[in-house]
């Protein structure tokens, strides 16, 4: 009603979700079989299928799917979990002490600026390629969105429940930790899942350059013996998964913007 | 107990434009350990400014503020305020609402508790303990706001209109259960209201501000009335129809009138 497109009914929007994906699929299809360029340049989607399974038992570059996927998962929980534990602190102190927001505010404004993937070579240099390495990165990726929400929450949390909670004796650290961060609550979880999203992403970026496990150096090395379905697999994968934690962290905001709705 | 004085007490806010802007002028005051004084005066008089300045959430910009003999310099929790629009944390239950500024002092459990049930039953809030603040009518958040001022046994109780968000009806029971709460617990009591039927009723003195700038016009004293007519312990509409509150009440009316009337 309110918007201005019309929205389809909840079947006919999976219907149309599902059609995309097929006409998707059999575009592929059609592209990789007629083409005479043949498998080494476009991979038909049965057969990154048929790969997917293949690598879900038999190891390829020291693991099999599943375990590399492990090894991203693992740097990604270290390297977003890292992000959020300092950025969410850090930015709701910011949002209650103007000389904290002076002090880093500038500092960080122009560093997040530098994509994350910019920070490899340092990563490499102070943390090495095997676990410390992509998680530099990672959080290099992840903590801006997780430090802004924070901030930006605590600014919107009303004046008055800050100066009650003074007036009663409350203290810096009980203020950020009972009233900053419940008020904030529904734009950290938010910031979460940009986070998230952004961290996924820098992972792969990382792994393609640094690592000796995870779906990025899967793709550099099937790429190295030309074997582009794994390349397509791992990619699939990677979206795959991107989208699940996407998906669960959506409903984390959703729930909790809900009950929040509810209490306000 | 503790008394609140006033000593030349000013108070001017730089606008956004740069000019400067009196809000308060020379105010000399003191309200006596255990003395109900109420404020009324025309909008924008600087009532709320006043007791922000008690309150230690603004600072005066002449002369000083005392509580019990010190400068007041912050917040503390010897100062509790009720504010108009209640400032209830909305995440937490009315009992955790109301232990909050006991735990800021670190009080165990056990006493915690205790203090909690007592304003409870005090309050008639006993059936809504568990339930969040959205879920109460307004009458019942300024209960519990009352209850949590109270339960952190402060010497001085600061309050901007309590009551100005309710109805008529829930206001007059709750004028009436503040005249109980304060015969069962006195304290320092600096009460801004708009009414001024309220300030006659619940005051021993009612101070009366004339606007632009802010300043005492004048104090009434009703402590005397009130204590040979036994208002206390008479029912709130009982004592509306009395000579004397009549009387009183049109003084004030007058007194304010003047100050409303432009020109003046
Ligand atoms: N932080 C501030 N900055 C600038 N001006 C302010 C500030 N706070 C209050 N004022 C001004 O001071 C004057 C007095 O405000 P105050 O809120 O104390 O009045 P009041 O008597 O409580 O009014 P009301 O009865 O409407 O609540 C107003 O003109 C207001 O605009
Ligand atoms: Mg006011």
């Amino acid at each position: 009603m309110a918007g201005l497109k019309r929205r389809p009914g909840r079947y006919e929007s999976w219907g149309l979700s599902l059609l995309g994906l097929g006409l998707f699929l059999g575009v592929w299809q059609v592209l990789a079989v007629g083409m005479t360029a043949g498998p080494q340049v476009l991979p038909a989607p049965l057969a990154v299928i048929e790969t997917t399974r293949h690598l879900l038992v038999a190891p390829f570059a020291g693991h099999t799917l599943l375990g590399h996927l492990a090894a991203s998962l693992q740097r990604f929980g270290l390297g977003f979990g890292l992000a959020a534990l300092v950025g969410v602190p850090l930015g709701l102190a910011m949002g209650r002490f103007g000389w904290l927001d002076d002090l880093v505010t500038p500092l960080f404004e122009a560093l997040r600026f530098v994509a994350p993937l910019a920070w490899v070579p340092f990563a490499v240099l102070w943390f090495g390629t095997g676990i410390g390495g992509p998680v530099m990165v990672i959080f290099a990726g992840a903590f801006p969105p997780c430090l802004v929400n924070a901030y930006r929450g605590a600014r919107q949390v009303e004046a008055r429940l800050v100066e009650a909670a003074q007036t009663l004796g409350a203290g810096p650290l009980r203020i950020i930790v009972e009233v900053l961060l419940p008020g904030a609550l529904p734009a950290i979880v938010a910031g979460l899942r940009v986070a998230a999203g952004l961290a996924w992403q820098s992972l792969i970026g990382a792994e393609l350059i640094v690592a000796g496990a995870g779906l990025g150096f899967v793709m550099v090395q099937a790429q190295s013996s030309l074997s582009p379905q794994i390349v397509m697999a791992a990619m699939a994968a990677v979206g795959l998964v991107g989208m699940l934690i996407d998906i669960a962290l959506r409903r984390a905001e959703w729930a909790i913007r809900r009950q929040w709705d509810q209490l306000a | 107990m503790k008394d609140i004085r006033f000593d030349g007490v000013g108070k001017t806010f730089t606008t956004r434009g740069g000019a400067a802007c009196v809000v308060l002028h020379d105010i000399d005051l003191t309200v006596q350990a255990r003395e109900f004084v109420a404020v009324v005066g025309p909008s924008g008089s600087g009532k709320t400014t006043l007791l922000r300045m008690a309150a230690g959430l603004d600072q005066p910009s002449a002369g000083e503020v005392r509580v019990g003999g010190r400068r007041v310099t912050g917040p503390g929790p010897d100062r509790a305020v009720v504010f108009q629009h209640f400032a209830l944390f909305p995440w937490k239950t009315v009992r955790q609402n109301i232990a909050f500024g006991l735990r800021c002092q670190g009080a165990s459990r056990a006493r915690q508790t205790v203090a909690v049930d007592r304003y409870l039953a005090l309050m008639g809030l006993d059936d809504a303990a568990d339930r969040y603040p959205s879920q109460l009518s307004g009458g019942m958040q300024q209960r519990v706001a009352l209850a949590r001022s109270y339960a952190i046994e402060p010497d001085v109780l600061l309050m901007d209109e309590p009551f100005g968000a309710l109805d008529a009806q829930t206001r007059t029971v709750m004028q009436e259960e503040l005249i109980r709460l304060s015969r069962q617990e006195p304290r320092t009591v600096l009460f801004i209201t708009h009414a001024v039927e309220e300030a006659v009723y619940l005051a021993d003195r009612v101070v009366v501000l004339a606007h632009d700038p802010g300043r005492l016009r004048e104090i009434v004293d009703i402590g005397p009335t009130r204590a040979a007519e036994a208002w206390n312990t008479r029912p709130i509409h009982e004592v509306m129809e009395l000579p004397s509150f009549t009387h009183l009440r049109t003084r004030l009316w007058r007194l304010l009138r003047d100050q409303i009337r432009p020109g003046n």
